[in-house]
């Protein structure tokens, strides 16, 4: 089906390194967990002096945004090492939603003639903006877009509560809302992953018309389509990041951790248990590279290596926080330790922008292996 | 000399072809043509079948050549010397060692095997029991005598069509069990070896019984020091990893192949149960590939990751998990078999037989090369650093041990 020379670059450049090595000792400086962990609870889980640093300061917000709107024009490769070091140390950051999928989103609505859309995109690249997609995060690239008429209350909405801005799917085309805006309103829901707040939020119709109109009802669609379809390739990289630090910590506590005379990570049958996630990981990691460079290279095969990082992915990640959970023993069930919150937002991404099997789903058509009683295509 | 880089292999290569046009040459000829000129194996020092160039280099070499319909050698033949005795003569043989052995070995005239195992030496190699001792040659030490080897050794394959076989045999009994063990180079013709076909889950007998009966091996044999076999071995053994794992593979090009086809041509087959696990396996076997496309460009770069040791799992699983899949799938027709004729085959061929061989075959693949077991142990104390089993066999002389 393929031939194997126009191989993806699967491998990280000598910028992207750099560009890690930025964001992690900022993140190991500032994200500590306990502290998220308080935040959670405050009812106010974002560091917004952290988001300035990362989004601003070191100009992650930009990054898929072309220079002459004041962004960095780099790609999909380098966004996707940020969300591996996000995901490493699960902090609440709207970057997935805001700086990926909102800014994709806005990049396929035409940013010619300096209108509104360039002008959100140079706010959201700088990091003075944060603006977020009115959809429930579970949607999918190819999933039927939510029921978003004027008034209804749009459940489970990520990063709603820090946005200045949400894009709103009107019937005749897609609207910039400000959420302080009389008629919006976005109300906290209690979330599985305490790590991405979840919000419900209404737009009545004055306040949508009062809004910004940023594109016609055809090109909001795709705009909206390929704004999921980005996201969804490069959550794969967060889940990534995510799954690589439950095994680092795993191991390391089941070296120092002894019983029975001996450090339990001597023991085979746990040794093998982490050899095998060890193994998951090395492979999303290639997974998710996959993804991100056929985003970057805007190759025709954007949509099955999507479907695959994200079939193969987000299991890797549960996978990994359950065996942390599990292999911690009692303190893998405490709150002080860090790995519940691991598990909560390994479980809720398995769900985001699609789940594993609606992924398959998408590759039983994308490979043409399509399910009993249909044609193939 | 100048630096051997892309362009000047491309340059080399059209003229390997301007003078062997592979229309009108026999493939062994071109095959001894290609080694000489040094496109074998690039990365081989020159007059050995390569160049001392970067070994990323060879895709162009093979790139060109498959372009114009060259032929190549079979690596499903010769697996066992090109991907483990070769790397080992290299890096351990003497110049006359090398300049003897690889050329046969690399054009396909010579099939090698490899005399590891043992009935009581499987996973736990470093045991083994096949005696090899010195017959008094003229050095101080009887250095330049002959060696006497005798034991018997298992699962050997491809050892009824092999010339040369490479052996580990135990010198000195009364050291611990990884010091006592040289490393030789056996002839499979000399008088005293003995093979008999061992005939396995599929019917055929591709692996065999070898019996050794003061089997004489000149010392000009011996690859690396007396007592330092243990060592040379290991590079075999990391070789046979990387090189069971190591296939490029188009998508699609594994196992997930042929039951995908099955499935696109016969609909009447389909179930729902059986399209969740297609799917999910044919993501798996995706991933794998790119795993495999990732350490291949790591390689590239010099920058090796432990991924290899990894992929032979993958592979052995996934192979595993497929075919037994694709047996399932075929229903009535999966309750048959292609062919239980004892067969002793030149090659093992996954494709060119049915879904109930590739089932039963792929059983073998997370045993040979090491079992996935022994090779989880590796990943998680070489790889991730976990504390080692405890063990009681390191200082004790292999002949004190109990057995
Ligand atoms: C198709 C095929 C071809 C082969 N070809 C060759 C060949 O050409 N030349 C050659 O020399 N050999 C060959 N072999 C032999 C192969 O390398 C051995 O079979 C293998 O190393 C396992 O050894 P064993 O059979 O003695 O099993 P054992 O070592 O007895 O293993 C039995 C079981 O115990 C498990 N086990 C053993 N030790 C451990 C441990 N430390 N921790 C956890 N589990 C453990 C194993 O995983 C296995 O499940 C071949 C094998 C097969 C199947």
């Amino acid at each position: 089906m393929s031939t194997l020379d126009d191989a993806p670059d699967l491998l990280y450049s000598e910028t992207e390194d750099d560009l890690r090595a930025a964001v992690r000792s900022l993140l190991t400086g500032r994200g500590d967990i306990p502290a998220a962990l308080d935040r959670a609870e405050s009812g106010a889980p974002y560091d917004t002096a952290l988001w300035t640093s990362l989004a601003a300061g070191i100009g992650a917000a930009g990054l898929l945004v072309p220079e002459p709107l004041g962004g960095q024009g780099a790609s999909h490769r380098e966004a996707a090492v940020v969300l591996e070091e996000l995901g490493r140390a699960v902090t609440p950051a709207p970057y997935l939603t805001s700086s990926v999928i909102a800014t994709h989103t806005l990049l396929g609505c035409g940013t010619g003639d300096g209108g509104a859309v360039a002008k959100l995109l140079s706010a959201l690249a700088e990091g003075r903006t944060v603006a977020v997609l009115a959809v429930p995060l579970s949607t999918g690239p190819d999933a039927p877009l939510p029921d978003t008429a004027p008034g209804a209350a749009i459940r489970a909405v990520a990063d709603a509560a820090i946005a200045d801005v949400l894009l709103v799917i009107g019937h005749d085309g897609l609207y910039a809302v400000e959420t302080a805006a009389p008629g919006v309103t976005v109300r906290a829901q209690t979330p599985l992953d305490l790590t991405r707040p979840l919000s419900t939020v209404t737009v009545d119709a004055a306040a949508l018309t009062a809004g910004t109109r940023l594109a016609d009802a055809g090109t909001a669609e795709a705009a909206v389509r390929s704004g999921l379809l980005t996201g969804a390739g490069l959550l794969a990289s967060e889940q990534l990041g995510l799954a690589e630090w439950c095994l680092e910590e795993t191991v390391r506590h089941t070296r120092e951790r002894h019983q029975f005379n001996r450090p339990v990570g001597s023991f085979q049958a746990l040794k093998h248990r982490m050899a095998q996630l060890w193994l998951e990981v090395v492979s999303a990691r290639a997974a998710a590279r996959n993804a991100a460079d056929a985003l970057a290279t805007d190759s025709s095969g954007v949509p099955l290596a999507v479907a695959v990082a994200q079939a193969y992915c987000g299991r890797v990640a549960v996978h990994a926080a359950e065996e942390c959970v599990q292999l911690h023993g009692g303190i893998g069930m405490t709150w002080e330790h860090p790995a519940h919150l691991y598990l909560k937002r390994a479980k809720s991404a398995e769900i985001a922008l699609g789940s594993t099997g609606s992924h398959r789903e998408r590759l039983a058509v994308l490979t043409a292996l399509p399910a009993p009683g249909r044609p193939t295509a | 000399m100048n630096a051997i880089d892309a362009a000047e292999l491309r340059r080399r290569t059209r003229d390997l072809l301007a003078a062997h046009p592979p229309a009108d040459t026999e493939p062994a000829d071109f095959l001894k043509a290609r080694f000489d000129a040094g496109l074998a194996w690039v990365h081989f020092p020159a007059g050995l079948g390569g160049l001392d160039a970067p070994r990323s280099l060879q895709s162009v070499v093979d790139a060109e050549l498959a372009a114009s319909g060259a032929p190549d050698n079979d690596p499903r033949r010769i697996g066992i010397g090109l991907g483990m005795a070769a790397p080992t003569i290299l890096g351990f043989g003497t110049d006359e060692q090398k300049r003897r052995f690889l050329r046969p070995l690399w054009v396909g005239d010579e099939v090698w095997c490899q005399l590891f195992s043992e009935p009581g030496a499987g996973s736990d190699l470093a045991a083994l029991g096949t005696r090899a001792v010195r017959e008094g040659g003229s050095g101080a030490n009887g250095e330049g005598g002959d060696w006497i080897v005798n034991g018997q050794k298992v699962w050997t394959s491809s050892a009824h069509l092999a010339r040369w076989a490479i052996l580990i045999a135990r010198t000195d009994p009364a050291l611990p069990k990884h010091r006592g063990i040289t490393y030789f180079i056996c002839d499979m013709t000399a008088p005293g070896v003995d093979v008999r076909p061992l005939r396995q889950i599929t019917g055929e007998a591709e692996f065999n019984e070898v019996f050794l009966t003061d089997v004489r091996i000149p010392d000009a044999h011996r690859l690396g020091a007396v007592g330092d076999g243990w060592k040379v071995a290991r590079t075999t053994l990391m070789n046979e990893r990387v090189s069971i794992g190591g296939a490029r593979l188009p998508r699609e090009g594994g196992m997930i192949g042929p039951v995908s086809r099955t499935w696109r041509e016969r609909p009447e087959l389909r179930t729902h149960q059986l399209h969740q696990r297609l799917l999910a396996l044919w993501v798996e076997a995706e991933v794998a590939r790119l795993t495999g496309e990732r350490l291949r460009q790591q390689l590239a770069v010099g920058r090796p990751g432990p991924e290899g040791s990894g992929l032979k799992l993958s592979f052995a699983r996934l192979n595993q998990e497929i075919s037994g899949l694709e047996v399932e799938l075929l229903g009535d027709e999966g309750l048959l078999y292609d062919d239980w004729t004892m067969r002793r085959p030149e090659l093992v061929d996954f494709t060119g037989r049915e879904a109930g061989y590739r089932y039963l075959r792929s059983k073998g693949n997370s045993i040979e090369g090491g079992t996935s077991e022994v090779l989880l142990n590796i990943v998680a104390e070489r790889v991730l650093g976990l504390p080692a089993e405890p063990r009681d066999d390191k200082d004790v002389a292999w002949k004190d041990l109990a057995r």
